[in-house]
């Protein structure tokens, strides 16, 4: 286990709809370290959740994906993996959160089975040893008396409810590499501060490397050490988060970085 | 107010129903505010202030349980369904998602000759013309009529959203989350777009949004909504840069900045106790029995400043 966590040489993702094909992901090359938090920025089409994907193997919904280039994690290249290796790898070793936490939680499961499915398929545990995990997890995330509400139903919880959820689910195996795509997108601004102070608690706590992506720059700034810019299916900047916010190098990172809206001129709160 | 208001909203109330063993809900609960002509008041809150129920119940979308809404003068609440009607050329609607409010099957001429049609707005020969002049106003090359609307960008859509509600001559337009969807580049057109049609025809705009970097880009005045209420209002200026209301000041310290180093020290800060937001804020933090005295649970801070009394964390002072 030497080198990154992560190390993607020339990744290309082309996504087959049935309307079109697209060059989705063309060629984009970084290393994500252990412990280390890694952000990608852009908007929506510049590659930046097909990237996500294809590091899971996974194709966006309704469409089938080809990759290209190389994804090694801890040096195990994982394009060339069968897909029984790669549904172990999955949840286990490379976590998934995802924008928007009602799609992705089953509505008719209690949540606690839902946990419990992937503990009991990925560490082997006895239905009551997952039920007492589920209980710990939930209470880890920040959801009220969890021995009560875990046989709640997703529909019983708050939006930002669910996504601690989902992330409890994302972190059950104590995963390597936490992915989020835009974990605070559909939630109020104190909900998403609350999430992304719980994303930083738990990185810090169990040493997990995230990678997360949005397309807000005020997300990505508390939360990274690196960031990459994302524009048409390429990484256009990368560098550290201090630098790239203060000294922008392409013309599409400033340009996204002016577009931001301000809530003062000279950051006047207290 | 100098200038007389276009709007004048008075104690406006939606309660919904009590449903399946739920109980009622006060969606909405004596809201009062103006917008004078060619003024924007921004609308910010949560999800579930009740601020887009706020909206609807304005456009008499949503019926209202009590007090008064009145537009250029006129009454609507009590207003019968003909003049309302025809009272609607003077407010539009421009909504969040502009994927879902645009019909797919229609052209983008079909899409906006509509209104004009249904208030015949002008006449028959002259409405390609219009839809020419529309589609030039929202910056969109008029050629695009024959097209349809999935052929555009969430910022082009958003255009043909604009368009359609300005085709009668509005004076008022209620924007409900109008560039939430859109990316921020995108974000930062539409706005500059709804500013310079405010300028240019002098609409008067509710703009509600929960994203309070926007709002105050485009609000001379702003109104935060708490549980139905609003609990602060004033200029942009005054709400922005001396919040007086506990739940105003948390919002604003929740939006992230753009700014590593102080983003970073913000996420480390002890996050704020939310508790005291759970009850419903008890007695006035200036001993002010308003029931009795049946005045309303409000207080200026400064000239056209004020903030309501309730909804304060247990033990604090207005002045601290």
């Amino acid at each position: 286990m030497t080198g990154p966590l992560l190390r993607v040489r020339d990744l290309t993702a082309t996504v087959t709809t049935r309307r079109e094909v697209i060059r989705a992901v063309r060629g984009v090359s970084f290393d994500i370290n252990a412990d280390e938090a890694v952000g990608f920025v852009g908007e929506s089409g510049c590659g930046k959740s097909v990237t996500a994907k294809a590091l899971m193997r996974l194709a966006p919904e309704g469409a089938s994906i080809a990759l290209g280039g190389s994804v090694a994690f801890w040096g195990q290249e994982l394009l060339g993996l069968g897909e029984e290796e790669m549904r172990d790898l999955r949840g286990r070793r490379i976590a998934m959160v995802f924008q928007d936490p009602m799609t992705s939680l089953n509505p008719v499961m209690s949540i606690g089975a839902q946990m419990a499915d992937m503990l009991r398929r990925h560490l082997g545990l006895s239905g009551r040893a997952a039920r007492e995990r589920g209980i710990e997890l939930l209470d880890l995330v920040g959801i009220p008396e969890p021995a009560r509400r875990i046989d709640d139903f997703p529909h019983q919880f708050s939006g930002g409810q669910r996504q601690r959820i989902l992330i409890a689910i994302a972190i059950s195996c104590e995963p390597d590499l936490l992915i989020a795509d835009e974990p605070t997108t559909a939630l109020d601004v104190t909900v998403q501060a609350q999430i992304l102070r719980l994303l930083l608690r738990l990185r810090e706590e169990r040493g997990m490397a995230l990678m997360l992506i949005t397309h807000d720059f005020g997300v990505v700034a508390g939360m990274v050490d690196r960031v990459n810019v994302m524009y048409r299916g390429e990484i256009v900047e990368t560098g550290l988060v201090d630098d790239v916010f203060s000294a922008p190098q392409h013309a599409y990172t400033r340009a996204l970085l002016d577009a931001v809206p301000r809530l003062q001129g000279a950051g006047a709160i207290r | 107010m100098t200038a007389a208001p276009l709007l004048q909203v008075r104690d406006l109330s939606v309660l919904f129903p009590a449903r399946r063993g739920a109980p009622p809900v006060r969606a909405v609960e004596r809201l009062s505010f103006e917008i004078a002509p060619g003024q924007t008041l921004g609308l910010v809150g949560q999800s579930g202030s009740g601020k887009t129920t706020a909206g609807r119940a304005i456009l008499q979308l949503q019926k209202a349980s009590g007090g008064s809404v009145r537009l250029l003068g006129q009454e609507l609440t009590t207003m019968p369904a003909g003049a309302l009607r025809r009272m609607r050329r003077h407010m539009q609607f421009v909504l969040q998602n502009p994927y879902s409010s645009l019909h797919p099957r229609m052209t983008i001429g079909q899409i906006l000759s509509e209104p004009l049609q249904v208030h015949r707005s002008v006449p028959a020969n002259r409405v390609r013309e219009r839809v020419e002049e529309l589609l030039e106003l929202v910056n969109l090359d008029p050629t695009m009529m024959r097209r349809y609307p999935h052929e555009f960008s969430g910022g082009q859509r958003q255009r043909v959203v604009i368009a359609r509600a300005l085709a009668v001559n509005p004076d008022f337009v209620v924007c409900d989350e109008p560039v939430s969807a859109l990316d921020v580049r995108t974000q930062a057109q539409i706005v500059a777009l709804l500013q310079s049609l405010q300028e240019k025809l002098g609409l008067s705009y509710l703009f509600i949004a929960h994203d309070l970097a926007i709002v105050r880009e485009m609000a001379h005045r702003v109104a935060v909504m708490f549980r139905g209420r609003i609990v602060e209002m004033g200029s942009a200026d005054q709400v922005y840069d001396s919040p007086a209301h506990p739940y105003t000041r948390l919002l604003l310290d929740a939006v992230p900045v753009p700014d590593p180093r102080l983003q970073r020290e913000r996420l480390r800060q002890a996050p704020p106790d939310l508790r005291f937001l759970e009850g419903d804020g008890g007695a006035c933090v200036h001993g002010v029995d308003h029931e009795g005295a049946g005045t309303p649970e409000w207080h200026e801070v400064a000239e056209g400043h004020g903030v309501s009394c309730r909804y304060w964390p247990a033990g604090s002072s207005p002045a601290g």
